[in-house]
């Protein structure tokens, strides 16, 4: 029934769905900047915005004051502000790469999301196939690649500012990344070391990943963040301190640094940087889905297959390629929206870490403990898949 | 004086990870994210003035609609930002009930972008012509919208009732008291 | 002046304080001395004792002596001579001193008496000090803090009696809040030679009032309002004006006439709100008349005149300075100067400057009237003897421009510099100030001004500071009372820079420095300084002009050293 689609030329295809990734991935973003006004002020006892609303929606009872009060219109406020506000252009900075950094910001933040699957669906031989834009064997490499991009964009920033405050945000965000990244990268090195078991085609892909969390048996269902706490954990506080969140985020930090890389930025681009921040946390939370949480598997022991089997049963459109396909990529955004949740709560409960505490943390702590995770778990895999 | 030397506890493995800290910290958020919320939404909700409040400063008339205040100025006097201003004038004869007062102000202004709402004029004036009453909101467009004019002033303040009725007593005993 | 003869000093001990005073001085008076202040309504130094008011109750006690040998008694306790106190309070201002007279003020009975008496005045007072004028400078207000109750005794009803009587064109009377002091009584009759003011019923009912058919008109009235200790007496032109206390005082001189009253200025915020006089035993005792009073309407007056005028077109100064300039290059050697009299020193030294430049005649105008022998004297400048003093002028003014006039019709003179004079009214003709190019430097707008070349406005005394000499050739400065009106420039400036566009030196226009090249240039003031200038003004020497025939009578510390000539206006 969509066959048509096929037919259409792979190039147009795949700009066409590149193009709907972005058009949920934007507002997905522009709305967590909301929801995290809204998440803060009812972590502080208050209704949060509440009153931006477009008349003929205040015209529906009910679900016109609900939606009102949920204050969702102000993510249309806030962005057509962004969007006509005056683009001022400050006359001290470098003018090329002060324009530049915020276009390098989003560049990174949206190519991630090319290899992260985002669903799966079952085909004519029941098979689980990932659903992405391009679901490549280099996966996670790609990922970590691509992020670290991101800091370059801080870096332009801070330093085209040509202003004392965006410098030193910027040098503590290269900084902090690196330190980071070091953990990051051997946290998940024992997930891939477990799902390229002896026998099997080497891949670095999420596909597998997912595959291995969706098999029968209780060690089989069992998600990654269980079976490996440790490394859930590290890859977990990396994320924190490499999407520059709460309690990591010293580079914006604001009592000391005004508004760190951003503060000659305005209007529009201004809003670019934080649509990047939160693209590179609905990135970050998928990869950390996919790899620890089962990724579009709706329970821990309760693969998508299951789940499909049994409502096969109630109806057999459920077993329909579209439906799975929307329910898998429902159940994975929930997840990651619940970890952006997750990472709102966080920001509302816990102060600042000091930067060298930063510091500290990252390399006296986490890098070590990561190494140790890395040996434990090379060993215990090594005897097991002998 | 006695020293108190309090023993420093070492943290404990667990507290130097922070983690129980932070769990604690998530159920402490976690518990506001759902608790009623705290505040109002002003506009609509106005708080509740408790007495003794001290709002915009306003004139007050007795209860007969007459003005109080005489213009002794002593509000002027006293304001610490100075943000009152009265033009004195006498009180012409053609009032029959007020021309015994003799002095009323020709002009009164609180510049409300002064006024620091410190209650000292309504301290000091002797004729109990001016409150801070609940008015706690004032704005406007230009710095001239801004000043209180003697009218905003007696709009503002209305009447309030009067124990003493002064100058009433004062024109009784002057036309049946104790005259030669 | 002539050094008194030094009176005979007595010796009283006031408070356990000796101090020596002339004899004759009453305890109000040493005490002030000594730093004691005797509270009192009724005594006033310039006027009789009557002791009235009973407010200066004070203990007092001789040294004792055995009457029998006239040896001094000794207090065995302290071993100094025994006091005999009287046991009685004494008033302050009835008794004068007499040798080792004792006095004490802090005791328990004079705290008493003199509560006893605060409680008494304020009985029938109707406590109406929100609407009182006096409020801030009432002696009842600032004695009811020290020994007023706080609250009354009195459940009565309080006397009724007149209120907003008008006395005079001037004076405004509140009877219930006169105390009967009498201070208004005895000005009138002693000082005013005007008995018009007298108390009438008896006790409490006591009312002070005008005889009949007579009213508080005299040009002396309001002094009774600055002597009245308490809100009774206001005056009609203050009245509900605005508050003392936020009046600024600025000390002044009265411009009416050659007396030079020493006055107060009071203004807020740049503008004046009365004149009252200021206490100096050498010129004016504590007295002004009541037509120097109002001069301060001038300064806001609608005629005065805020701008510059070139043709009578509005112009800026400078180039009304390069247009004089012009005109005195190419008149050079007819130009006159029109000095006046009611100019300060400084600007009649500036005058003087500009006329030397310009190698221009200088004249002064002659303003005479009729002396009152009090403190308004026959002449009406104030300054005719600063124009003497700094070579201005070296004969008196004569009563009209009549030299002018004639250089005028010789065609000897062009142009016309005046200084603050209405050259008309000063005896020139149309015809004559047709003539001539005028250059007009005034306050307020004459008749002439549209006729002007180039009208510069500048100040009024007010609005600056300066110096005049007065009928005694006493220099007295007066101060910046409020700030000068815009478009308006000081007379120190105007004249400096047209000394300067006169090819004259440069000279400097702020006061205290005008004064180091005016001590320098005029030999009388070689040792005076501005700043150094007594409140109470300084004598210079009047010999040089001994034989001048100056037109003012005898007047209030003032006596003609030449018998009055018989001026044209009499």
């Amino acid at each position: 029934m969509f066959d048509f689609y096929f037919e259409i030329p792979l190039v147009i295809r795949l700009f066409l769905q590149g193009l709907a990734v972005i058009m949920v991935i934007f507002p997905i973003a522009g709305a967590c900047s909301m929801a995290e006004r809204k998440v803060a002020a009812w972590i502080q006892d208050r209704p949060g915005p509440n009153r931006a609303v477009v008349p003929w929606v205040a015209w529906i009872p009910f679900l016109g004051t609900f939606l009102q009060r949920l204050g969702i219109f102000h993510v249309m406020a806030d962005g057509g502000k962004m969007l006509f506000k005056e683009d001022s252009l400050p006359g001290h900075v470098n003018k090329f790469y002060f324009v530049l950094a915020p276009i390098v910001a989003m560049i990174p933040a949206l190519t991630t999301v090319v290899v992260v699957p985002f669903g799966a669906y079952l085909d004519a031989a029941g098979k689980i196939i990932p659903v992405g834009l391009a679901p490549l064997d280099v996966g996670i490499l790609a990922v970590f690649a691509v992020s670290s991009l991101g800091v370059y964009s801080m870096i332009l920033a801070g330093w085209a500012s040509n202003s004392k405050y965006p410098f030193l945000g910027s040098v503590r965000a290269s900084a902090q990344l690196i330190s980071y990244e070091l953990s990051m990268a051997l946290s998940v090195l024992p997930v891939f070391l477990w799902v390229n078991a002896p026998g099997m085609e080497a891949t670095m892909g999420f596909g597998r990943v997912v595959e291995f969390q969706s098999q029968p048996g209780f060690l089989g269902g069992m998600w990654f963040g269980f079976l490996m706490p440790l490394s859930a954990f590290i890859f977990f506080v990396a994320l924190f301190a490499e999407t520059n969140r709460q309690p990591f985020d010293t580079v914006e930090s604001e009592s000391d640094l005004v508004g760190s890389f951003h503060t000659e930025y305005g209007a529009f681009k201004w809003g670019l940087f934080f649509v990047a921040e939160y693209s590179h946390m609905i990135v970050g939370s998928g990869v950390f889905m996919l790899l620890f949480g089962g990724g579009w598997n709706p329970l821990p022991w309760v693969p998508l297959a299951d789940l499909v089997g049994w409502l096969a049963q109630i109806t057999p459109l459920a077993s329909h390629p579209l439906f799975v396909g929307v329910l898998s990529i429902s159940i994975f955004l929930g997840k990651v929206l619940a970890m952006i949740f997750l990472f709102m709560w966080v920001r509302w409960t816990l102060p600042r870490f000091r930067y060298d505490q930063v510091m500290k943390i990252g390399w006296q702590r986490l890098l070590p403990l990561s190494i140790a995770n890395l040996l434990f778990y090379a060993i215990a895999i090594a005897f097991i898949q002998k | 004086m006695a020293v108190i030397t309090v023993e420093r506890k070492p943290l404990t493995f667990l507290e130097r990870t922070y983690l129980p800290q932070i769990a604690g910290g998530l159920k402490t958020t976690l518990k506001h994210l759902v608790a009623p919320k705290k505040t109002l939404e002003y506009p609509e909700q106005r708080p509740a003035i408790p007495t003794g409040y001290r709002g915009v400063p306003t004139l007050v008339m007795d209860p007969n609609g007459r003005e109080k205040c005489v213009s002794c100025q002593l509000c002027e006097f006293v304001c610490p930002p100075k943000a009152i201003r009265i033009t004195p004038g006498e009180i012409p004869a053609d009032q029959p009930d007020r021309a015994h007062v003799e002095k009323g102000p020709k002009a009164f202004d609180i510049d409300m972008l002064r006024c620091i709402y410190c209650g000292l004029c309504q301290e000091v004036c002797p004729e109990e012509a001016i409150f801070l009453q609940n008015q706690f909101s004032m704005s406007g467009y230009s710095r001239e919208e801004m000043v209180n004019h003697k009218d905003r002033l007696y709009e503002l303040g209305g009447t309030l009732p009067d124990a003493h009725f002064k100058w009433d007593k004062k024109k009784a005993a002057e036309e049946h008291g104790n005259a030669h | 002046m002539i050094a008194t003869a030094k009176p005979d000093l007595v010796t009283v001990n006031i408070d356990g304080k000796e101090i020596a005073v002339p004899k004759g001085t009453n305890v109000i008076e040493a005490a002030r001395l000594v730093n004691v202040d005797v509270p009192h309504y009724c005594y006033h130094p310039k006027l009789t004792i009557v002791g009235n008011c009973r407010m200066c109750l004070i203990e007092m006690g001789m040294p004792a002596v055995d009457p029998a040998t006239k040896a001094p008694i000794m207090d065995p306790a302290t071993g100094k001579q025994k006091i005999n106190w009287i046991p009685r309070p004494q008033i302050g201002c009835g008794t004068n001193v007499s040798p080792g007279l004792h006095v004490r003020t802090t005791t328990p009975m004079v705290k008493d008496a003199r509560e006893g008496v605060m409680e008494f005045l304020l009985i029938n007072h109707p406590l109406d000090c929100p609407i009182c004028d006096q409020a801030g400078e009432c002696k009842l207000q600032e004695q009811a803090t020290g020994y007023g109750r706080g609250y009354s005794r009195f459940i009565e009803d309080k006397n009724v009696k007149p209120k907003r009587t008008q006395l005079g064109p001037r004076v405004t009377l509140d009877d219930e809040r006169c105390i009967l002091c009498s201070r208004c009584i005895r000005f009138s009759k002693e000082i005013a030679k005007d008995d018009v003011l007298g108390f009438v019923d008896r006790g409490s009912y006591s009312t002070l009032t005008c005889f009949p058919g007579k009213k508080l008109e005299n040009n002396y009235s309001l002094n009774t309002v600055d002597i009245c200790p308490v809100g009774a007496l206001t005056s009609t032109d203050f009245r509900f004006k605005m508050r003392v206390w936020f009046l600024k005082q600025t000390n002044a001189i009265d411009t009416e006439s050659s007396v030079g009253a020493n006055t107060v200025v009071w203004s807020r915020e740049g503008t004046i709100y009365r004149i009252t006089p200021r206490r100096n035993d050498e010129v004016n005792d504590t007295w002004m008349a009541d037509s120097g009073r109002v001069l301060f309407k001038a300064v806001q007056a609608p005629d005065r005149l805020s701008a510059v005028k070139i043709n009578g077109t509005d112009s800026a100064f400078d180039i009304a300075i390069n247009a004089a300039a012009e005109l005195f290059k190419a008149n050079a050697g007819a130009v006159a100067v029109v000095g006046s009299g009611r100019s300060t020193v400084e600007e009649q030294f500036l005058t003087k400057q500009l006329a030397t430049a310009l190698k221009a005649s200088t004249h002064l105008v002659s303003r005479v009237g009729e002396g009152d022998k009090l403190l308004v004297s026959a002449d009406r400048n104030p300054n005719v003897r600063g124009a003497l003093v700094t070579g201005l002028i070296s004969t008196l003014p004569g009563v009209k421009l009549v030299d002018l006039g004639a250089q005028i019709d010789a065609g000897k003179v062009k142009v016309v510099v005046t200084v603050g004079e209405d050259l008309a009214a000063a005896g020139l003709n149309a015809g004559q100030l047709a003539k001539i190019s005028l250059i007009v430097l005034g306050t307020h707008a004459k008749s002439m001004d549209g006729g002007a070349k180039v009208v510069i406005p500048t100040l009024t005394a007010f609005e600056k500071s300066g110096t005049f000499v007065n009928q005694q050739f006493r220099i007295q400065k007066f101060l910046k009372a409020v700030p000068p009106m815009a478009g308006a420039t000081d007379d120190l400036i105007v004249l400096a820079k047209l000394v300067g566009a006169a090819g004259g030196a440069t000279i400097p226009t702020e006061v205290n420095a005008l004064w180091k090249t005016i001590a320098a240039a005029v030999p009388a003031l070689a040792t005076t300084t501005f700043a150094n200038l007594p409140e109470t003004g300084q004598l210079l020497d009047a010999t040089p002009f001994s034989a001048l025939p100056f037109v003012e009578g005898e007047t209030l510390h003032y006596k003609p050293a030449q018998p009055v000539v018989a001026a044209a206006n009499a």
